[in-house]
């Protein structure tokens, strides 16, 4: 996240640029938008709110590379970044194998949690594609889930991590 | 053993019908759908546990730029109902209204606002001005049964509170005496136990929108496990026709209970004021002030038990706190009892006596484990004590007493939810099978023996090993009722509308595994779609475990309705004696080898020849709720210089009759262990002197995360109830009760201490330890 001047209009909002799942996007904020309430704005609903206090997870993206709790992220931090949500990794006609993997390992019930839990095993498997049950563990220390007990999360992620390498 | 059934498609690991769609992100929950002019709802909530509104003054917040309206008792009708989501009449006290002139806890409804923004709205809240008269408050349910408490439901109109006066919302008393109490028992063991606040944490917070279908209907598309019964509730509430309400539920981000509650009354009324679409979000901190918890409980145990293993007498008392409203107040409190009495044979004498109570603190409700949860703690911990009194290995005495197949309880008869309940017998039990297991599995006698070595020589980190038995029920027999509807297409597939509530548990997929499988089509030629009071017929919704064994068969009948009717219509195409076809693969088949295709018979039906859809409704209700029984084992570590306990592997064997769909019965079970485990050693709300929650957030309440749990395993014992569809009984609810007991009873065999208050938290342990020592 880069610094930058940004100029307020008469309404006391301000444009940011940034791209949003490899779209490049140029939109009107203001300054207590948090990413998660822009995201949502723009039509993208994957991303959950569960606590807006940063810390059950649900509403995580990826920002350059890093999975980001977007509820406590004031949307202006994302000018000129790369974000990613839920919805830029696959979709049901093309699912990432990530989507794959939760839905063949029963990972999924209510589903509220997932794409936040989704984004965080996105962001461990981008940078280890080898993961033990150790740092798979670490990785979603940060998405709460009431549902399914981990269990098959984990295994999960265990799937996917296969499923990318092949 | 089960009647083996070739399955084609129950049974069967089928991928969650919308599990990639809600993998993609999808936008299926409450929240996820922009709906034009909406307005934002707040609500101002209590600061006081206790107090009288002696003036409310709203001028200031409806100038602010925005605002649409603001609303408080004197705006919306005076009607007392309850906000527990149960069948009517509802056997929970008719105790609140949409907005009172007086509070009752802090998170009580004071006002509500809607505005054209958020900001607004809270701006709003803030500018309402309230003047309070603070009336005495009591906190602890045996404090408010006292003479001299505070009388917190002193309003002349509500209705069905048993004893107002002593803050009583709900009592029931039952005995079956066969001989003198405790005279034939060798030893007699009472104690108390104690569970705290605990919240369900669902991480979709309660969310509602209203607005007005073009006919001026109101619609709420809730986060809800009873959209029939909000839409009663909600009627009855704000006193409009039920036909002019319809519920939508669109997915649900987990409920576990604390949706099973009407809270959209408020929402409603906004709508209703304001003519526009309104949504109310709860936050975090309102949903876990504002919303409901857990009963917390005191439990007092005495049992008396015979040198051979026998036990004669069980007396039991529970004393429930209901916080401010009596919502599953008495229901809750019975099936602490009902529930877990029935699950060992007590030879002489059974006393049950329970209530529920009034204090000026959060309002509890229906919780995953509805009482079991509460009375297992209690009743598993002790089963440990008896069978150590008389030097008992605890499984064998647990397997000496538990009730077998063919045998019934007083306790059936006597205690339903609410009412009598029904005479039953255990028609299926896989509970030796799953004791069998489960101490293999974990190396149960290896290990003790490997842990009273390790114990001897290490001073710090103590090993234990802990189990227990349980039972649930499967729905509330004769009261919940489940119906569904099929109709038939042209491809030979089949759109199925129910009732039945899925809230994330699977069950729009383990119900068209049901349908398929009567059908005989693969589960993707069924088209579930659950719970619209427009389009779907009547369920009572997800609780009491009762989706897949009552709806299960509502949908079970239903498509054996429509099998028939296909049948029908085959014959006259096929020219052939009805008693002669069956369906098999999508098409209709003669003994004598003449076969017409689903989708011949679908066209021929709606278009060529005695045309009509094929399309069937059928209703369930039960007798009997089976038991699914479990058996749980934990294997612990104890760190006794910090106190902490950490739970290295906890294995679950259950028996859930036919498990419709394997995978998603393990994760029904793993999630409601894991839960549990999370309450037995971190969870709880905790409050200040005058009743306000100090830890309503994720942060300082604390749920269990992956580097939290061990090796968490569920086993799933195949039996075959014959009551169920295809053999199925009850699954979500019964492995949340396990925890408590077997991490308790680990504990015990790791350090020697029982706790008698929940959770189990480094301190207590210390402090316990501390005892010990010094004795």
């Amino acid at each position: 996240m880069k610094k930058k001047e940004l100029s307020l209009d008469k309404d006391g909002k301000f444009d940011i640029s940034f791209v949003l799942n490899a779209k490049e996007l140029k939109v009107k904020i203001s300054g207590d938008e948090t990413l998660l309430e822009l995201i949502r704005r723009l039509g993208y609903k994957g991303t959950k709110k569960g606590c807006d206090t940063g810390d059950c997870g649900s509403c995580t993206v990826i920002v350059n590379k890093k999975a980001t709790l977007s509820c406590i992220i004031p949307a202006f931090l994302v000018d000129g970044c790369e974000v990613t949500t839920i919805e830029g990794i696959g979709s049901i006609s093309n699912p990432h194998p990530i989507q794959e993997a939760f839905v063949e390992a029963g990972a999924v019930q209510c589903g509220y949690c997932v794409p936040g839990m989704i984004m965080s095993t996105k962001a461990l498997l981008d940078e280890n594609g080898s993961p033990s049950d150790e740092e798979i563990k670490h990785a979603l220390d940060g998405n709460l889930c009431r549902c399914t007990g981990y269990v098959k999360q984990i295994e999960a992620v265990n799937i996917a991590s296969k499923k990318i390498k092949k | 053993m089960p009647e083996n059934k070739d399955f084609k498609v129950v049974n069967k690991r089928v991928k969650k019908i919308d599990s990639l769609a809600l993998a993609c992100g999808e936008p299926m929950f409450t929240d996820d759908i922009d709906i034009k002019d909406m307005l934002y709802a707040k609500i101002l909530w209590s600061p006081h546990a206790h107090a009288r509104i002696k003036n409310i003054d709203v001028s200031k917040a409806l100038k602010i730029n925005g605002v649409k309206a603001v609303i408080t008792y004197k705006d919306v009708p005076r009607i007392p109902h309850t906000t527990a989501g149960q069948g009517y009449p509802e056997p929970s006290p008719y105790d609140t209204y949409i907005l009172d002139n007086k509070v009752r806890y802090v998170g009580d409804r004071v006002a509500a606002v809607a505005a054209e923004t958020l900001q607004a709205a809270n701006e709003a809240v803030r500018a309402i001005e309230v003047e309070y008269e603070i009336l005495p408050a009591v906190f602890d349910q045996l404090e408010a049964m006292k003479d001299k408490a505070p009388i917190i439901h002193d309003e002349k109109d509500s209705k069905n509170i048993p004893d107002a006066k002593r803050n009583i919302a709900a009592k029931f008393d039952f005995e079956v005496k066969n001989k003198d109490w405790f005279g034939e028992a060798d030893y007699v063991i009472e104690n108390t136990y104690r569970i705290p606040y605990f919240q369900h944490c669902a991480i979709e917070p309660h969310t509602s929108i209203c607005y007005f279908d073009p006919q001026g209907r109101l619609v709420i598309r809730t986060s809800t496990q009873v959209p029939f019964h909000v839409r009663r509730i909600v009627a009855q509430a704000l006193n409009i026709p039920v036909k002019n309400i319809r519920v939508i539920k669109p997915r649900i981000g987990g409920g576990f209970g604390s949706k099973q509650e009407v809270l959209e009354d408020i929402v409603a009324a906004l709508a209703l004021k304001t003519k526009r679409p309104v949504k109310l979000e709860y936050s975090r901190k309102e949903v876990f002030i504002s919303s409901r918890t857990r009963h917390p409980a005191f439990m007092r145990l005495k049992t008396g038990v015979k040198k051979d293993g026998t036990i004669t007498d069980a007396d039991m008392e529970i004393v429930l706190n209901t916080g401010a409203y009596g919502s599953h107040a008495l229901t809750v409190m019975m099936c602490a009892g009902s529930h877990t009495i029935p699950m060992y044979k007590i030879k002489n004498n059974i006393k049950f006596s329970g209530k529920s109570v009034y204090t000026n603190m959060p309002v509890a409700g229906a919780y995953r484990g509805y009482g079991a949860t509460q009375g297992f703690y209690g009743w598993e911990t002790q089963m440990d004590i008896m069978a150590e009194k008389i030097g008992m290995d605890p499984v064998e005495f647990r397997k000496k007493n538990y009730i077998k197949l063919g045998e019934g309880s007083p306790v059936f008869k006597a205690m339903g939810e609410g009412r009598e309940g029904v005479e039953q017998v255990i028609t299926s039990i896989g509970l030796d099978e799953a004791i069998e297991r489960g101490l293999k599995e974990i190396k149960w006698y290896e290990k003790k023996k490997e842990y009273s070595k390790w114990n001897a020589v290490n001073s710090h980190i103590k090993k234990g090993l802990g189990m227990c038995c349980l039972m649930q029920g499967s729905g509330i027999p004769e009261i919940d009722m489940a119906s569904a509807t099929i109709k038939m297409n042209e491809d030979g597939s089949f759109n199925l509308l129910m009732g039945a509530t899925d809230l994330g548990t699977g069950s729009d997929t383990i119900l068209a595994q049901i349908a398929a499988e009567v059908l005989c089509v693969p589960n993707t030629d069924i088209i579930p779609y659950s719970s619209d009071t427009d389009l779907t017929p009547f369920d009572v919704g997800a609780y009491a475990s009762s989706t897949t064994f009552i709806s299960g068969n509502a949908v079970r009948k239903t498509a054996e309705k429509v099998r028939d009717m296909i049948i029908e219509v085959a014959a006259k195409i096929l020219d052939e004696k009805k008693e002669n076809l069956y369906l098999k693969d999508k098409s209709v088949y003669s003994k004598n080898g003449k076969k017409v295709s689903f989708s011949e018979i679908a066209n021929t039906s709606l278009y060529y020849y005695n045309q009509h859809q094929i399309i069937a409704s059928a209703s369930h209700i039960a007798h009997t709720s089976p038991p699914p029984f479990s058996a749980h084992f934990a294997d612990i570590e104890v760190d006794t210089r910090t106190g902490e306990i950490s739970v290295k592997e906890y294995v679950s064997c259950i028996d859930c009759g036919t498990a419709v769909n394997p995978t998603l019965a393990e994760g029904q079970n793993d999630g409601a262990v894991v839960n549990g485990i999370s309450h037995t050693l971190s969870e709880g709300l905790e409050f200040s002197s005058n009743g306000t929650p100090l830890n309503a957030n994720f942060r300082r309440y604390k749920i269990f995360t992956t580097k939290d749990i061990g090796n968490i395993r569920t086993i799933l014992i195949p039996t075959y109830e014959p009551n169920g569809p295809f053999g199925a009984k009850s699954v979500s609810e019964i492995g949340i009760n396990g925890p408590l007991p077997a991490i308790n009873n680990a504990l015990y065999n790791a350090v020697g201490i029982r706790l008698y208050e929940a959770p189990f938290t480094p301190d207590k342990v210390l402090r316990e330890l501390g005892k010990k020592k010094n004795v």
